[in-house]
C-alpha cells in the first residue's frame, strides 16, 4: 500500500515553522541549536545575557514582517523598537543601543519609509534608547513583502536581577499585566478587512518602564516574559517545560477586551494562543506578589494587571486551565497555526 | 459578554450538574451530533461533571472531517493550475489529501488564499479577470446558505472566472443512517443548533417517532449542552420519545425560511460520500443545472483523479461514536495537529483534535 500521509518531518518550511509552536520549537532546537549548540544560546530565552568586565549584558536580535504594515494602534516601525526593548526588559536588562536593518521592495512609497522610520525615532526616544547602526538593502520587485525591518539591541542587566525559568518555585504567583489578543486580532482585522463594530487595537509598547518600577520593587522576581507569538499559552508552557514545574492559571482572571473576545468567537481562534506586543507575565514569589500587583497597577501598562495562576506541585511541565466553570483541562503547545473555522 | 457569558456561567453548570446527578442515570448513549458541541465538552470537559454513566458519543457533525478525500485531491489539483485562485475557509487547508494537503500545495507555491465570505471569493475574481477563482464550497446547512447567495450573485453579475467546488452535506440522512446502523445503541441525541436554526425542527420530530429516540436541539455553551443532557436524560429515564428545543433563542420550529429558499433555488439533493463514513443516499448537495457554468466538476476535467485514504486512520468508527480518539493506535503519535492522517485531527471540531488539544486531566 502506498502511504500517502503523514511525513514525520516536512521537507519545506511552512507558515506554522514560524507561529511560535512547538514546529517552531523543533525548528529551533533541531536545527539552529544543533548547528549554533553553546551555553548562552541553549538557554531559549527571549535574549542572551553574559558578562563583560564585570557587567551583565543583555543582547537580542528581532525581525518584523508584519503584514499589513500599518495597522490600528501601530506600525512595523514602532513593533520594530517595542519589540527589541521589550526582550532586553524581560532579561532585566535596562535598553541602551539598538541596530535596524531594513528590506524593502523596489517600489516601496518612500513617505511610507519615512513614517516608519519617524515612528520608530518616537518609539525609541519613548523607550530611551538610540538607534546607533543599520543597513538598508532593496530587493527586486515581487521578491520582497514591502518591507521587512529586523532590530538587534543591547543592555545592561540590573544588579543582582537573574531571571531564568530554573529559579521558579512552587509556589509563585503568576501575574499577567493586562488584557490578551489585542496585537494579533488588530492585525488579522486589519489583513483581512474584517470590520468590527467597536475598533481593535494592538497593545504595541516598550514595557521597560514597567519592568523598572517592578524591579526597584522586589528582588523576587523569578522570570518575565512577553508572551508574542504563540500568546500565553505559548509562554507558559515554555517557562513551565523549562522550569519542569506545573503551571496552573484561572480562565475568569485572565482579561480580553470584549471585542477582541467577540471577534475570538466569530472565527473560532483561542485567544490564549493570539499574539501580543505590550503585555508580560510575571513568576514572583507568593509573599511579594500582592505588593507587586498593587505597584503594577500603578502604571499605565499595568493597569489591568492580574494575578492569574501559581505554580503547583503536581503536574510537572504541563499548563493546566481551570475553566469559568470550575473544571481543569490542559492547555497544551500548539503544533499549528490557528486557522479560522468554517462554522 | 451578553449571549455568552451566562452560558458559561458556574452556577447554572452546578444547578444542572446537580439536577443531572439526582436523576441516578442508569447507563445510557447520549450522541451530540455537532463537531462544535464535541469542542465545548472538551474544552470546558464537561465530562468531568457529569455522572460515569452518562456516555458521550460524539458524532459526525464536522463538516471539515466529512468532506471526501477526493474532494481534497480535486482541489489541489485545480490550485495548480497557473491561472487558477483557488479560495477556502481556512481550516480545510490543513486536511490530508492522499498525497498532500492544501497548505502544503501553497508552500509548494500555488495560490491558495484563505477567506473569510464567499463574497471574498466573488470580489477576488471581479478583481482579477484574468485569473479564474474557484471557491470550494463545503459544510452543512449552515454554511449552504452564504454560498448560495454567492453563487446567485455570480450568476446575475455575469462573472465568467468564478467557479465553485461544491462538497455540501446534508445532516438529517446522516444522523438517519447512524441511528438505522446495528453497530451503535444510542439512546439519545443532541441535535445541532445551528443546522436546526435554518432547516428548523421538523426532521428532527420525524426522526423521534420514526426511531422511537429523545431529541434535543441543543446550543453550544456549557449551560447549553448540559441542559441538553437533563432534557435528553429525563425523557430516555422515563421512556419518552420526543424533540424538545433547548435553543429556542436561535431556534424555531420552520426555521430560516429564506435560508432554505435560497438553497433549495442553487442546490439540488445528490448521494454524497462521507470521509470516513461511505456513501449516504441523498446526503449532499450539488449545484443545481442552470448553474453548471459555474461547477468547476463540470468545467473541469477531474475524473482521472484517483485517491486513496490511509488505512490506519479510524476515522470512520470515531465520526459513527464506535470508538473514541483514544482509542486509535496512530491518535498521538503518529497523527498529530502537525501531521494528521485523517481529517478529525485537523479541524477543532473534529473530535481527535479536541481529544488532543483539550486533553482532560
Amino acid at each position: 500500500m502506498d502511504c500517502p500521509t503523514p511525513k514525520n518531518e516536512f521537507d519545506k518550511i511552512l507558515l506554522a515553522h514560524g507561529s511560535g509552536g512547538s514546529l517552531t520549537n523543533k525548528l529551533i532546537r533541531n536545527l539552529f541549536i544543533r548547528h549554533f549548540d553553546n551555553d548562552l544560546l541553549n538557554t531559549e530565552h527571549d535574549g542572551a545575557v553574559f558578562n563583560l568586565n564585570g557587567t551583565n549584558i543583555a543582547f537580542t536580535t528581532d525581525s518584523f514582517v508584519v503584514n499589513p504594515i500599518c495597522f490600528p494602534g501601530g506600525n512595523i516601525g514602532e513593533l520594530a523598537v517595542n519589540g527589541t526593548v521589550n526582550d532586553l526588559a524581560m532579561c532585566g536588562a535596562k535598553p541602551l543601543y539598538l541596530s535596524a536593518s531594513f528590506i524593502i521592495e523596489e517600489g516601496f512609497e518612500l513617505d511610507k519609509l519615512e513614517l516608519i522610520v519617524s515612528s520608530m525615532k518616537d518609539s525609541s526616544n519613548k523607550c530611551n534608547v538610540q538607534i546607533i547602526t543599520g543597513d538598508t538593502k532593496v530587493v527586486e520587485k515581487g521578491k520582497g513583502d514591502k518591507i521587512f525591518i529586523n532590530t538587534t539591541g543591547i543592555g545592561i542587566v540590573h544588579n543582582s536581577v537573574d531571571l531564568n525559568p530554573m529559579n521558579v518555585k512552587t509556589g509563585d504567583k503568576i501575574i499577567l499585566s493586562g488584557t490578551i489578543a489585542d496585537h494579533g486580532i488588530a492585525v488579522l482585522s486589519a489583513r483581512e478587512n474584517l470590520s468590527f463594530e467597536s475598533k481593535i487595537e494592538s497593545d504595541t509598547a516598550p514595557l521597560n518602564d514597567l519592568v523598572d518600577t517592578m524591579l526597584s520593587v522586589t528582588k523576587n522576581i523569578h522570570v518575565l516574559r512577553d508572551p508574542t507569538r504563540g500568546g500565553i499559552a505559548s509562554t507558559l508552557n515554555e517557562i513551565a517545560s523549562k522550569a519542569k514545574a506545573g503551571v496552573l492559571i484561572n480562565e475568569n482572571k485572565i482579561k480580553i477586551n470584549n471585542a477582541v473576545k467577540a471577534a475570538c468567537e466569530l472565527l473560532g481562534l483561542d485567544p490564549l494562543y493570539i499574539a501580543n506586543e505590550g503585555k508580560l507575565i510575571c513568576f514572583v514569589t507568593p509573599d511579594d506578589a500582592e505588593m507587586l500587583l498593587i505597584e503594577m497597577k500603578k502604571h499605565p501598562l499595568g493597569k489591568n494587571a492580574e494575578i492569574i495562576g501559581e505554580v503547583i506541585d503536581d503536574y510537572k511541565s504541563k499548563v493546566i486551565l481551570r475553566t469559568s466553570i470550575g473544571t481543569k483541562r490542559i492547555v497544551d503547545l500548539h503544533s499549528v497555526e490557528q486557522l479560522p473555522r468554517i462554522c | 459578554m451578553k449571549f455568552l457569558d451566562e452560558f458559561r456561567d458556574a452556577e447554572k453548570v452546578k444547578i444542572l450538574v446537580d439536577q443531572i446527578h439526582s436523576l441516578d442515570p442508569p447507563p445510557i448513549n447520549i450522541m451530540e451530533v455537532c463537531g462544535s458541541q464535541t469542542h465545548t465538552i472538551l474544552r470546558y470537559n464537561l465530562e468531568e461533571l457529569l455522572p460515569k454513566n452518562i456516555n458521550l458519543i460524539h458524532g459526525p457533525g464536522c463538516p471539515v472531517c466529512v468532506t471526501p478525500i477526493e474532494i481534497i485531491d480535486k482541489a489541489i489539483y485545480l490550485s495548480q493550475n497557473e491561472d487558477v485562485i483557488f479560495t477556502s475557509y481556512g481550516d480545510m487547508l490543513r486536511i490530508p489529501g492522499s498525497q498532500s494537503s492544501l497548505l502544503e500545495a501553497k508552500a509548494s507555491g500555488t495560490d491558495i488564499r484563505i477567506i473569510y465570505s464567499p463574497l471574498d471569493a466573488i470580489r477576488l475574481a471581479q478583481e482579477n479577470p484574468h485569473n479564474k477563482v474557484i471557491f470550494l464550497a463545503i459544510g452543512f446547512e449552515t454554511t449552504a446558505p452564504a454560498n448560495s447567495s454567492a453563487i446567485i450573485i455570480a450568476q446575475q453579475s455575469l462573472l465568467n472566472n468564478f467557479f465553485v467546488l461544491c462538497s455540501h452535506v446534508l445532516i438529517p440522512p446522516a444522523v438517519e443512517a447512524l441511528l438505522s446502523s446495528e453497530l451503535i445503541k444510542l439512546n439519545g441525541l443532541l441535535a445541532p443548533g445551528h443546522v436546526c436554526t435554518v432547516t428548523g425542527t421538523s426532521w428532527c420530530e420525524d426522526i423521534s417517532d420514526k426511531y422511537k429516540i429523545p431529541i434535543s436541539v441543543t446550543g453550544f455553551e456549557p449551560v447549553d449542552i448540559l441542559e441538553g443532557i437533563l432534557i435528553t436524560a429525563k425523557q430516555i429515564i422515563s421512556d419518552e420519545h420526543h424533540t424538545s428545543n433547548q435553543y429556542k433563542r436561535v431556534v424555531t420550529r420552520n426555521g430560516n425560511i429564506t435560508a432554505q429558499k435560497i438553497i433549495n433555488k442553487v442546490f439540488g439533493i445528490c448521494d454524497r460520500n462521507w470521509r470516513g463514513l461511505g456513501e449516504i443516499k441523498n446526503s449532499g448537495l450539488k449545484l443545481r443545472d442552470e448553474f453548471s457554468n459555474l461547477d468547476a466538476e463540470k468545467v473541469f476535467e477531474l475524473n482521472s483523479i484517483k485517491h486513496h485514504e490511509d488505512e490506519r486512520c479510524i476515522a470512520g468508527e470515531i465520526l459513527q461514536g464506535l470508538k473514541k480518539p483514544f482509542d486509535c493506535k496512530i491518535f498521538g503519535n503518529e497523527c498529530t495537529p502537525t501531521n494528521p492522517v485523517g481529517a478529525p485531527m485537523v479541524a477543532s471540531e473534529g473530535a481527535c483534535a479536541a481529544y488532543y488539544n483539550y486533553q482532560a486531566i
